[in-house]
């Protein structure tokens, strides 16, 4: 492995939700690099999954992609059960699928808000319900929320800011109800972060650029380093937490 | 290896104290400060003997001329200061709202929020000319939400998240970042003296989903994440470290 500083998550399992492209696929990779065995699921690009495993791969890592969109509830838990079925073990759940349909409220379907609570809402739901089967102590559950989940400087985003906003208090009320299992449950907040969903160029990111204290847009690895960093042994007391990788933006 | 420079507050006990060692196990360089001189020569000699270099300068945060004295005696040693820890803090003096006096209040105040903002004052002027740093202060859980007994302390946790906020707003063009991190019940001193008995103590514990208290070394490398190169997008936060308290 290129990473000589240290395996923090060498024997660990870990499975990250919509891991083939954007944040979810700097996460798994980043995993992997710390040493974990990943599996992650993909809705559809079957060649942008095989990639990431054939990266990871290449670099001496463990890695399989499931295919399972994050709105098919079956699919999801099958997922996990493939996982763990696997591997024998389940240590780390990063729920990082998410949607978002950005379009003024009141031209918003109720068939798109729909979309956007199965998959960030509905799917986090199965997937952690499947992976709390399976998670002893010392196990850790990561959201992927969003810094819009707890407050708002662009206009467009309602249903997915309403959905952020409740992933915020599903991590909260989970932290507590497993908290006495060993388990900790966080969510990680991302700001702007420069993906093809969300690119740091063009008309729509000017005003998010310039909503962050450092004036610019994050990278997928500004986000993949905090959940490594959570899903290691060093951030073992903390739980329940919203942590916001912003660049300043709710500052 | 970590060669950054770490100026770090009252660094002789409890978090701060394993702050220093975390920092001297990763290689860097270091310059504690606090107000007693013998505990400070041992623990320079404790963090040599891990390989750092460090250096004790005595400094009570209360007071800007010692506050401005330190960083310069930092730079005079180092030449420049990536990382400052803002952990000098009191539980001043616990007890009852009707109870508390301008003498309670000023004791708490003085170093939680008068020694933080000296010490944001006089590291910004430093970090921002050289456009790069990294500050961490100590916030708590009662920064955010409190408890019967806690109103001074609470208060003058809330200051420091404020503090910390606007400093953070104030650097970013600099690309100085600030976050404090905000601990729960830490098995240290403080919370011995905090909850002043065994049964308080364990009372607290109960609270917390976790059901046990935090190690220092558990805010400890929350700080490093925070003052390392993978946190470049990270400021303005407040981090928690806290079993879940504020769940």
């Amino acid at each position: 492995m290129s990473n000589n500083n240290g395996q923090k998550l060498a024997g660990k399992v870990a499975v990250i939700t919509g891991g083939s492209r954007g944040i979810g696929a700097a996460i798994t990779k980043r995993l992997a690099a710390d040493g974990a065995t990943v599996a992650f699921t993909y809705a559809k690009d079957a060649d942008a999954a095989a990639s990431v495993v054939k990266e990871i791969e290449g670099r001496g890592g463990k890695a399989i992609a499931i295919q399972a969109d994050a709105a098919d509830a079956a699919a999801v838990k099958a997922a996990v059960e493939k996982a763990f079925g696997t591997f024998g073990r389940l240590d780390v759940l990063v729920n990082n699928a998410g949607t978002a349909i950005p379009k003024p409220f009141e031209e918003a379907t109720l068939e798109e808000m729909d979309r956007v609570i199965d998959i960030n809402i509905r799917g986090v739901f199965v997937a952690t319900q499947a992976a709390l089967k399976h998670m002893k102590s010392g196990g850790r559950i990561i959201m992927i929320g969003s810094a819009v989940g707890e407050r708002v400087a662009a206009p467009g985003l309602v249903p997915y800011a309403g959905t952020k906003g409740a992933v915020k208090m599903f991590t909260q009320a989970l932290a507590r109800e497993i908290g006495n299992r060993g388990i900790t449950v966080n969510n990680v907040q991302p700001g702007p972060i420069d993906t093809e969903l969300n690119p740091a160029s063009g008309d729509w990111a000017v005003p998010q650029k310039a909503a962050t204290a450092l004036n610019r847009y994050g990278n997928v690895e500004e986000i993949a380093a905090m959940v490594a960093f959570v899903a290691g042994p060093e951030s073992s007391y903390t739980t329940g937490a919203n942590l916001t990788v912003d660049g300043g933006m709710n500052a | 290896m970590n060669t950054k420079v770490v100026l770090i507050t009252g660094a002789l006990t409890g978090i701060g104290r394993a702050t220093a060692l975390a920092f001297a196990k990763e290689g860097a360089r270091l310059i504690i400060s606090g107000r007693r001189d013998e505990a400070g020569a041992k623990l320079v000699t404790e963090l040599r003997e891990l390989g750092a270099e460090a250096e004790y300068v005595r400094a009570d945060v209360r007071i800007e001329e010692e506050v401005h004295n330190l960083v310069d005696q930092t730079i005079k040693r180092f030449g420049r200061i990536d990382v400052a820890v803002n952990n000098a803090g009191t539980e001043g003096k616990p007890g009852p709202l009707i109870d508390q006096t301008v003498e309670t209040y000023a004791t708490t105040f003085d170093t939680n929020v008068l020694g933080t903002f000296l010490g944001l004052k006089h590291e910004l002027k430093l970090m921002i000319p050289q456009g790069a740093g990294s500050i961490i202060n100590i916030s708590s859980t009662l920064g955010q939400r409190t408890a019967p007994g806690a109103s001074i302390y609470a208060a003058s946790k809330h200051a420091v998240e404020g503090l910390t906020k606007t400093a953070a707003l104030e650097a970013a063009s600099a690309n100085v970042r600030v976050n404090a991190v905000a601990p729960g019940p830490i098995d240290t001193g403080m919370l011995d003296r905090f909850t002043g008995s065994a049964d308080k103590k364990a009372g607290l514990i109960a609270g917390v989903p976790l059901k046990r208290m935090g190690h220092p070394d558990e805010v400890a490398q929350t700080i490093l994440f925070l003052a390392s190169d993978k946190a470049p997008f990270i400021t303005g936060q407040i981090f928690g470290i806290d079993g879940g308290k504020m769940a």
